[in-house]
């Protein structure tokens, strides 16, 4: 009986010392989950899913807080990538965030008047300027995310689409695809 | 003979029909100068060529007019003398009929040459003579338009074991490798000897389908007195391509993933042999190419035909289309894509011209489901399982597709041609890999803009800081200043500045 509690208590508090050590030895710093929903977000920080960045909505997706089809630019992919990682259903897009094709800012020039409004706007500092002097986009960083056009006071940035180049085209599927049907 | 001779074999493989003798057995003609040349800056695998030239400019022929941009990227050269009419997107030959940056010149008809400077490539250190292959626009023309020079810089890795020459041309209807070893054998090998000096090669072998006795003999004639070796191969599709030659001749299998040069081995087309040939020997650079014009044309045949030739003109010299023509396609029928039209320019990688009739396509099969048979298993020469990368490719399941090793598909259309549902199988595979790179694209993207996300975030919080930090300096200079006149608001002011210094 001595015996049987001593060896039990012997091995409780070595399985304790051994989770303790654990725990300081191989502690996670934040939480890796957002991480992970984070990398599968587009990162346009565009807002559209109502929060203030792709990174608040990861954070609030891992709490529970938001529905995972809230990303327009993510698109119907982003949404089954998602729904993959956390074990949900996936969800189609939600109405009023439906998916949109890729667009690019394009400030016109010729009515910039240098107010700097898109330059604190734009999320990834991809619009290039300075106070009275003209703005630009730099197209190549320029995620599409439309916040910097209800700034301007000039209406002078408009959204194009992004034309499809050699280096974008794609070959289609030659299955008939079963959503044209719904 | 020839059969004992080949030691080794590859998995699958077809007998395809050849439809070889049509276009083989004339010689090759000059191409006609055309009017108007338009040389797309991209007729090659990398970046796309700097323009070097505005419009209104005067080149003469064998200019540079495109600068290499980057290290996987090739020079263009003008074609013919002339005046460039514009700089602008044109059409080029591409599945997605889309247009890319050209060069349009008028020609004046004069074909007045640059100062040609034909250089002696003993007597050249290793890198100095890769920039003249480089600056000479030399590219793979075999069909791929790999830039050359890069695959003959070893990099400081070991000795090359094999330098592998192909001329196997194993897709039916295109003859021109065929005729350019009948024809110039001699100036092969000169390339070949290039090639050789840069890469010191222990062997140098160079394959030929065994059904083109006139070139073998041609070559083995050429090679008399050189250790190069003529090795005929058997006549089984896709014996041409790389990872498949590699193996027949040397027994080696290339990684997947890899390239011939992870076993020692490096393989070049007979044509780019050529082409290095002209450009070391006579200083020209690369500016024409032979096109085998077959198919429904009233005089098939082989043209050597300046870069920028609308294949239309090439197709008029051929006496024109014949009735029945369905679709004119770019490279053989197994791989080769169809165009939108014949008005689009040749490029270093267009090796063949087909007009195709109804019966070349066997259009109008209707797709079956799939019956699991296991044909096209069977014939896939790179070992794979067709049939499940065209389950998961339909399903969109790109990563099982990629555990199934993809991208070891070398497209050469075998498991579509011997597929009795007639699935379009290289379609699906086409379709997958174009959306795996999307994805891969659009994730790199997306790390860039988080990146900068992070990095304004970081600026954002730094300038707040910072002006915190004015602030507080600000303040004792400012309590100083007004310190003397009453009394109470001094003692204020420094509450003020002691508070923002806890804030901060």
């Amino acid at each position: 009986m001595i015996i049987a509690v001593l060896a039990l208590g012997l091995l409780a508090g070595a399985s304790g010392l051994l989770l303790g050590f654990a725990a300081v030895r191989f502690k996670v710093e934040g939480d890796p989950i957002v991480e992970k929903i984070d990398a599968l977000l587009p990162q346009t920080q565009c807002g559209q899913c109502g929060y203030a960045g792709c990174r608040p909505y990861a954070e609030a997706i891992a709490a529970g807080e938001a529905e995972i089809n809230l990303c327009p630019p993510g698109g119907a992919n982003g949404v089954a990538a998602l729904a993959d990682l956390l074990g949900r259903d996936p969800a189609s897009l939600n109405a009023g965030h439906l998916e949109k094709p890729r667009v690019l800012a394009v400030i016109d020039e010729q009515n910039c008047i240098g107010c700097t409004l898109c330059l604190q706007a734009c999320p990834v500092d991809a619009i290039l300027g300075a106070a009275k002097q003209m703005h630009t986009v730099i197209a190549r960083e320029c995620t599409g995310c439309e916040l910097c056009v209800a700034p301007c006071p000039v209406d002078c940035i408009h959204l194009i689409p992004v034309a499809q180049t050699i280096n974008t085209w794609k070959w289609n599927s030659p299955a008939i695809p079963v959503e044209a049907a719904a | 003979m020839s059969a004992l001779k080949s030691l080794f074999s590859f998995h699958g493989g077809l007998k395809t029909v050849r439809h070889k003798t049509e276009s083989n057995q004339s010689p090759i003609q000059s191409g006609v100068l055309p009017r108007r040349l338009t040389v797309p800056l991209r007729q090659h695998i990398g970046a796309v060529a700097k323009p070097l030239i505005q419009p209104g400019d005067r080149v003469l022929k064998g200019q540079m007019i495109g600068q290499a941009d980057g290290y996987i990227s090739a020079a263009i050269h003008a074609p013919t003398s002339g005046v460039v009419a514009a700089v602008e997107s044109r059409h080029v030959p591409h599945p997605s009929g889309l247009p890319d940056l050209c060069v349009v010149i008028d020609s004046d008809g004069e074909e007045r040459w640059i100062d040609r400077e034909p250089v002696d490539y003993r007597h050249r250190h290793p890198s100095e003579l890769r920039n003249i292959l480089r600056n000479a626009g030399l590219v793979g023309l075999g069909g791929a338009g790999f830039p050359s020079a890069v695959k003959l810089n070893l990099s400081g890795s070991d000795d090359l074991e094999t330098l592998i020459l192909n001329g196997a041309e194993c897709e039916p209807w295109i003859t021109c490798d065929d005729r350019l070893m009948r024809e110039q054998a001699a100036g092969i090998v000169a390339g070949l000897r290039v090639m050789a000096h840069l890469l010191k090669p222990r062997d140098v072998l160079i394959g030929i389908e065994e059904d083109k006795p006139e070139a073998i003999a041609a070559m083995t004639g050429a090679c008399a007195g050189t250790a190069y070796e003529v090795r005929p191969v058997p006549t089984r599709y896709p014996s041409g391509s790389v990872k498949q030659l590699v193996k027949l001749l040397t027994g080696k299998e290339t990684p997947v993933e890899g390239l011939p040069v992870d076993v020692g081995v490096q393989c070049f087309n007979v044509a780019t042999a050529y082409a290095a040939h002209r450009a070391v020997d006579h200083g020209e650079p690369l500016i024409s190419r032979i096109v085998t014009v077959t198919g429904q044309v009233r005089r098939p045949g082989n043209i050597e035909a300046l870069l920028g030739t609308a294949f239309a003109e090439l197709v008029e010299q051929c006496g024109g289309y014949r009735d029945g023509v369905e679709r004119l396609i770019m490279g053989g029928p197994m791989m080769g894509f169809a165009l939108h039209s014949d008005e689009v320019p040749v490029t270093k990688a267009a090796n063949c011209i087909l007009a195709a009739s109804a019966a070349e396509l066997a259009l109008e099969q209707p797709v079956m489901p799939c019956i699991r048979c296991g044909a096209c298993v069977e014939v896939c020469p790179a070992d794979l399982l067709p049939q499940q990368l065209y389950w998961h490719a339909r399903a969109r399941e790109f990563d099982k597709a990629q555990d199934h090793h993809l991208f070891s598909c070398i497209e050469c259309g075998c498991c579509s041609y011997v597929c009795p549902s007639h699935i379009p199988l290289v379609q699906y595979y086409r379709y997958a890999k174009n959306e795996i790179w999307a994805q891969e694209q659009e994730k790199q993207k997306a790390e860039l803009a988080r990146q900068r996300h992070q990095a304004r975030l970081e600026r954002l919080e730094r300038e707040k800081q910072e002006r915190e930090a004015k602030l507080r300096q600000k303040a004792p200079a400012k309590a100083a200043l007004t310190s003397s006149p009453p009394p109470a608001e001094t003692a204020e002011q420094g509450n003020t500045a002691v508070a923002s210094d806890r804030d901060g």
